[in-house]
């Protein structure tokens, strides 16, 4: 990449080349990371979108010589519903898997005055809730609809906004990677004013010095980022691997093609290297006399 | 080729330099004496564009410095090779690549110019030492490496800063007969010194002109000299 011979003329040793690799190594290990965060939150509240968006749930509280005449009711009125693509009323024994979390295996549901809950699966362009809830009223008057809107909506906010964060934190990342490599290519520029005085007495054009600093630290960063996105990506490996229990934590990496994601932040830091340590050479040998 | 008219430079609130008129020739050889401090690394370094004079004109092969950019002055210093008193090495490069230094950044390829950069090296007598690094260079192996990373591009001029200025009589001697040769080819030659016994010998190989410094103005020197 570039001139390989300008670069020989810029002393190759100075606390900035490490300076550059072990930055360049830690904003790539945190942009995996921040990427993994990102499409993880992504996935997730794609997720919660389209599963909550297309399910309600009709909650039946009736005396107990009723439930059964108020949910076959129910059940017909849903059926019968523009927008509705199925309605199903869940057995004892889902009910009772709903419950478990909260009061253990052996709850004798039987016993207990327990609302009738019936699952409703929307078609692509939904039902009418409003329409609904007052049919409902009307017709099975211990029925109440939940579609699920008041919990939905702060939880796809949420991880919107986790996601939003991610690549806020991709862009911090990348900011920070930029004026940590302009700082060290001002120092680097700084300690070799003594070089750029020979090179110009010479015959070297500005240009000529300016690449032989930003081949230097492009490379420093492309080399530095490859070294973090490696152990980034091992990092994500060894996480544990998603799981129901684990919900959201567990879930914190990288499906199916978003493994290639991380190989253009090497790419991506190079090129932040490159415009940085260019604008700042050139800046630099501008001021110089 | 150089033309210098009516130039002044000041520097920290006080006049160095006052109405120099001056012009180098092709094919000349001047000697640039004074004092020291009278300034003649300034006029040296107005020849070459390293400083804009504060008053007259500088002409470098017919072109005023003041309306020449970076990338102007860095192509007419192509044309000037300069031997600076302190040499001005880098020192993380060998004698040989400080030597070839002006064709690496004038993009030039080396292994083409390897043997000119060989016969160069040998010409100033520095064969043996061409892998060393400069600080490992004695006072006049290093003046000598200087005076070739000067001429490697084959300069239209040769300004040497005090050439000999740490050296011992017979290198200086070697060296001016390096510089008496090169003007032999045809090129310019200047060089800053207060060794007026150099000066002397120099004379009886070569016509010199003397110009010399003193109270902020050139003067030419006479035959006492």
């Amino acid at each position: 990449m570039g001139d390989a011979q300008a670069d020989r003329v810029v002393p190759p040793t100075g606390f900035t080349a490490q300076l550059t690799l072990f930055s360049a190594a830690a904003m790539a290990f945190l942009a995996v990371f921040a990427l993994a965060l990102s499409l993880a939150t992504g996935r997730l509240a794609d997720r919660w979108g389209d599963e909550l968006a297309r399910s309600s749930t009709v909650r039946i509280s009736a005396p107990e010589g009723q439930l059964a005449a108020q949910t076959d009711a129910a059940l017909k009125l849903l059926n019968s519903t523009r927008g509705v693509a199925s309605a199903r009323a869940l057995d004892k024994d889902q009910q009772r898997a709903l419950l478990e979390p909260w009061f253990g295996p052996d709850l004798p549901i039987e016993t207990l005055p327990i609302p009738q809950l019936i699952e409703v699966i929307e078609e692509d362009e939904g039902f009418d809730p409003q329409g609904l809830r007052l049919r409902l009223s009307a017709e099975v008057p211990g029925a109440v609809l939940d579609d699920h809107t008041r919990w939905r909506r702060p939880l796809a906010d949420a991880a919107g906004r986790l996601r939003l964060l991610g690549w806020l934190s991709l862009l911090l990342i990348g900011g920070a990677t930029a004026a940590m490599i302009t700082l060290a290519a001002n120092a680097a520029l700084a300690a070799n004013a003594q070089v750029i005085s020979v090179l110009r007495l010479v015959g070297a054009r500005d240009g000529y010095i300016a690449r032989a600093f930003v081949r230097r630290f492009t490379l420093r960063a492309l080399t530095g980022a490859a070294v973090g996105m490696v152990l980034g990506y091992a990092a994500i490996f060894l996480l544990p691997s998603a799981q129901a229990e684990g919900g959201f934590l567990t879930g914190l990496g990288f499906q199916g093609w978003h493994w290639i994601w991380p190989l253009l932040i090497p790419l991506l830091a190079a090129t932040v290297a490159f415009a940085a340590t260019r604008a700042a050479a050139i800046k630099t040998l501008k001021d110089m006399p | 080729m150089i033309e210098l008219e009516n130039v002044a430079y000041s520097y920290g609130g006080g006049e160095l330099l006052s109405d120099v008129s001056l012009q180098l020739q092709p094919g000349s050889f001047h000697f640039l004496t004074g004092p020291s401090g009278a300034g003649k690394t300034t006029l040296l370094k107005l020849c070459y564009g390293a400083l804009l004079p504060t008053a007259g004109d500088v002409r470098l092969f017919g072109t005023d410095v003041r309306g020449m950019d970076r990338d102007d002055i860095a192509m007419t210093r192509r044309r000037i090779g300069v031997v600076h008193q302190d040499c001005q090495f880098l020192d993380h490069l060998s004698v040989s690549d400080n030597i070839a230094l002006p064709l690496m950044v004038s993009g030039r390829d080396l292994l083409t110019e390897g043997a000119n950069l060989k016969e160069l090296t040998n010409w100033v007598g520095l064969k043996a030492r061409a892998e060393a690094r400069p600080p490992e260079l004695s006072g006049g192996e290093r003046q000598r490496a200087a005076l070739a990373r000067a001429i490697i591009m084959s300069p239209d001029m040769v300004l040497a800063d005090e050439p000999t200025g740490n050296v011992d009589w017979d290198m200086s001697q070697r060296l001016l007969r390096l510089l008496v040769e090169l003007n032999r080819m045809g090129k310019t030659i200047m060089i800053a010194t207060h060794d007026l016994a150099l000066i002397r010998a120099a004379k009886a190989q070569v016509q010199a002109r003397v110009l010399r410094i003193s109270n902020r103005r050139l003067h030419f020197a006479g035959a006492d000299l």
